[in-house]
């Protein structure tokens, strides 16, 4: 059976794929963000996934506004990155798990997520760069199957919703058959804001907020409208979705194994986390 | 009634509506050829996809904050603003009034 080892969070900002490409992993202002995947890869090592579920948000590669799923789901066995006109380095393919996609396809619409199903879907920033800072070797080891969530067209999913969407993808993932390890990935974030008088939001107090709530008391945070969120966290602050959904897919008791913020990477609040599962943790001490 | 956040346009549906021409143009620059054409001809480009007035000035005035207003979406705006080699702090200096050095160290002190 396919087990759960666990879930990482990461910021997706562009400007890191710049600086990936230019090596300035020791450069001052991007030094305490890297050194937050010091303990990813460590954990990695001893966990071994075989694939990673990522739950990310387009922005504007796939999807354009004239049809705009709410969740839409990868069924491929091999994704490609395309050029997203800002000039960041497009990725190299990361192969797809598609077996794994359609299991969670049929658990998903069965339990009324009625998700939108993409043999071909480009992936932008929101994956690749996760991806690159988590596996930053020169192959590949895992496979992905990515869960897009609009963040950019309003009305977006709430809090709750993500959230369920997560425990949905969590209990599907537990009933497939094969000897699978998962990870559960969950980019974008934190507090950040682009557009209007008010760019450059960023709010210390309320990312901290969420990433003590998010590990044992999620739900708590779902008692905020999308509206709140953007208040207290700025417009694109509301990619806390895909850490919502990331956290909801974690089963059973979850703890938090390692957290590194930063403020500022380009305009973002930037943060890293790694969580543990009670399956994924019972594994590794086997 | 929600209480408006002040600096901020939400994206809804009526945004949406208004910006579609000029966010499909900017989903158009993910292509090199794309960007290539605006840049040889913008009048043209602009018309090519429709831009109502107001958003044709506002992209010939190179203000986010008219393109946000004429129904623009950041996330589709920053693929014009890659055009003349703008990041999304100077498009943040621009809207907020402040130059680069300024904006990039209002964004330090949010870490302090």
């Amino acid at each position: 059976m396919a087990i759960i080892v666990g879930g990482v969070g990461t910021t997706h900002v562009p400007a890191i794929g710049k600086a990936i490409a230019e090596k300035k992993h020791n450069d001052p202002y991007w030094k305490p963000f890297f050194k937050g995947f010091d303990y990813v890869h460590y954990w990695l090592a001893r966990t071994k996934p075989d694939v990673a579920v990522v739950f990310y948000n387009d922005h504007g590669l796939n999807f354009f506004l004239d049809k705009l799923p709410t969740f839409a789901i990868g069924a491929a066995n091999e994704y490609r990155s395309e050029d997203e006109g800002w000039g960041i380095p497009v990725s190299r393919p990361i192969p797809g798990d598609a077996g794994l996609s359609w299991h969670l396809i049929n658990a998903l619409v069965a339990d009324e997520f009625d998700v939108t199903m993409c043999q071909e879907m480009l992936i932008d920033h929101a994956v690749t760069i996760p991806m690159a800072l988590i596996w930053p070797g020169p192959a590949w080891p895992i496979k992905i199957v990515p869960i897009e969530i609009n963040t950019v067209q309003h009305p977006l999913p709430s809090l709750e919703r993500c959230l369920k969407l997560g425990r949905s993808v969590g209990r599907a993932i537990e009933s497939y058959k094969q000897d699978l390890r998962t990870v559960i990935i969950g980019t974008g974030g934190l507090s950040h804001q682009l557009d209007g008088q008010r760019a450059g939001f960023i709010n210390k107090e309320f990312d901290r907020l969420c990433l003590d709530k998010i590990v044992a008391e999620p739900d708590a945070l779902t008692g905020y409208s999308i509206h709140d969120w953007i208040k207290e966290s700025g417009s694109q602050g509301v990619e806390f979705l895909n850490w919502m959904a990331m956290r909801g897919a974690l089963t059973g008791r979850v703890s938090e194994l390692n957290r590194n913020y930063h403020i500022p990477i380009s305009n973002t609040a930037a943060a890293t986390v790694v969580y543990d599962t009670e399956s994924g943790a019972a594994r590794q001490a086997a | 009634m929600q209480q408006d956040i002040p600096g901020t346009i939400i994206f809804d549906g009526a945004e949406a509506q208004k910006g579609l021409a000029l966010n499909r143009m900017c989903f158009s620059f993910n292509s090199a050829e794309n960007r290539a054409a605006f840049l040889k001809d913008e009048d043209a480009y602009c018309r090519k996809y429709g831009l109502n007035n107001d958003q044709r000035a506002a992209v010939k005035s190179r203000n986010v904050l008219k393109m946000i207003e004429a129904g623009g979406n950041v996330y589709y705006l920053a693929k014009l603003a890659g055009i003349f080699g703008l990041n999304v702090q100077d498009i943040g200096a621009q809207q907020t009034g402040m130059t680069v050095d300024e904006f990039k160290s209002k964004l330090l002190s949010a870490g302090a």
